[in-house]
């Protein structure tokens, strides 16, 4: 049970990183890794939204979809805007100096399709309640993890130099296929 | 009626050319990397992207003036998960060896910020004439740019076109260009190319235009 459990994070984590390899949560991966202090807060950000999210998702299939399953797409974005507003008025409530840090790029949680991505992968995989929560919790360390990286990379060719035409997304594409490919080393990790 | 009828083509041509979601605004990413290791995938994505965006924008521009202003990004999402799960829906029907392949990426057109973006740019504020226009441009943009990219996936990670075989026996396939880390750097380059033109361009002044260019200007 909890080498299966060790398995699910390792696996969304570093094996099938959501942003590496299955290209979830592109747009706050190039849009917002300039700097490596935002990057790790808004990772740690979509982390918090996506646990919330798995055991939300888990008890709508449990309870509420087997009785009508075309519905799910619209449910699950339902719960995740729900949630997203809900974390942002929490937050502004315990925790002003946060929602400062934080700003709009709390509310852009929603529209981050590693969220959905993560609640359609969950169900198609039929993961139990502690399933979900372990698999959201590697995802979001995998997202914050990639998220660190490139902006750590980003900061270093800020300073390169660099042909003008190749500056902002060309350049930050191909880092991250380098990256991509750096991470294509942990596949073999389980098969042994 | 005429000018009516102009316009409408400038949307169109605006989102295939000079606004293109992919190359030029860069959206849409997501679908846009993960599905593009063969032309067919690439096709059919295309085809479900616009058909979603063409039905939501429609709807979305005919109730502009009922949806309040509070609530309206609830309500397009609300509308764009609909015609996503007809969609869903019709291409688990018809192509199942496709939408087998495509997986999880069909549910996740909901969270293209392309089609969202067009709503409250776009289709929330002109009639639906040009709504409808205005999104098959865009539509026809991405489409464009999934195709592309599809089609040098496909050739150089597996030397076929729609599955048709294109080398013979001895070519060696590039397997890394159907991995992950092909779509990153085949987009990189596309993206570096379509740079490269616009600095060519901006170095030649006025000369040389692409024709999208010339309309939108003249208005």
């Amino acid at each position: 049970m909890i080498q299966d459990l060790i398995t699910i994070f390792v696996g969304a984590a570093l094996i099938n990183n959501f942003v590496l390899s299955y290209f979830l949560g592109l747009c706050p991966f190039l849009g917002v890794t300039n700097k490596l202090q935002t990057a790790f807060r808004l990772g740690l950000a979509t982390t918090f939204v996506m646990f919330v999210t798995a055991v939300c998702t888990w008890l709508l299939n449990t309870y509420v979809l087997i009785h009508a399953p075309y519905l799910r797409l619209i449910s699950f974005i339902v719960v995740i805007a729900s949630t997203v507003q809900f974390i942002e008025l929490f937050i502004k409530k315990v925790s002003p100096v946060l929602f400062q840090a934080l700003g709009i790029f709390l509310p852009l949680i929603t529209t981050n399709c590693a969220i959905l991505g993560l609640a359609i992968f969950a169900t198609n995989r039929d993961y139990g309640l502690v399933e979900s929560i372990v698999f959201a919790l590697g995802a979001g360390a995998g997202f914050t993890l990639a998220l660190s990286l490139l902006s750590a990379i980003r900061e270093e060719t800020e300073l390169a130099d660099v042909p003008a035409m190749a500056r902002g997304t060309a350049l930050n594409l191909i880092i991250a296929g380098i990256l991509s490919l750096a991470f294509m080393g942990f596949a073999g990790l389980f098969s042994g | 009626m005429a000018t009516v009828e102009k316009d409408a083509n400038t949307e169109l041509i605006k989102g295939i050319w000079r606004d293109n979601p992919v190359f030029v605004q860069v959206l849409g990413m997501c679908p846009m990397l993960a599905v593009t290791n063969s032309a067919v995938n690439a096709l059919t994505m295309g085809a479900a992207t616009l058909f979603v965006l063409v039905a939501s924008s429609f709807i979305v521009s005919l109730l502009r003036k009922v949806i309040p202003k509070t609530v309206r990004l609830s309500c397009y999402i609300i509308i764009i998960a609909t015609f996503v799960t007809i969609a869903d829906f019709t291409l688990q029907a018809f192509v199942p060896l496709v939408h087998k392949e495509l997986g999880a990426f069909v549910p996740l057109i909901v969270a293209n910020c392309m089609i969202l973006g067009r709503q409250e740019a776009f289709a929330s504020r002109n009639t639906p004439k040009l709504a409808v226009f205005d999104a098959l441009g865009m539509a026809l943009g991405f489409m464009l740019a999934l195709l592309s990219l599809g089609c040098i996936r496909e050739i150089l990670g597996s030397g076929s076109l729609f599955g048709f075989s294109l080398f013979g026996e001895n070519f060696e396939p590039w397997v890394v260009m159907l991995l992950p880390p092909g779509g990153f750097i085949t987009l990189g380059f596309l993206l570096l190319f379509f740079n490269w033109l616009k600095f060519r361009k901006e170095q030649s002044g006025s000369t040389v235009k692409p024709p999208g260019n010339n309309a939108a200007e003249a208005k």
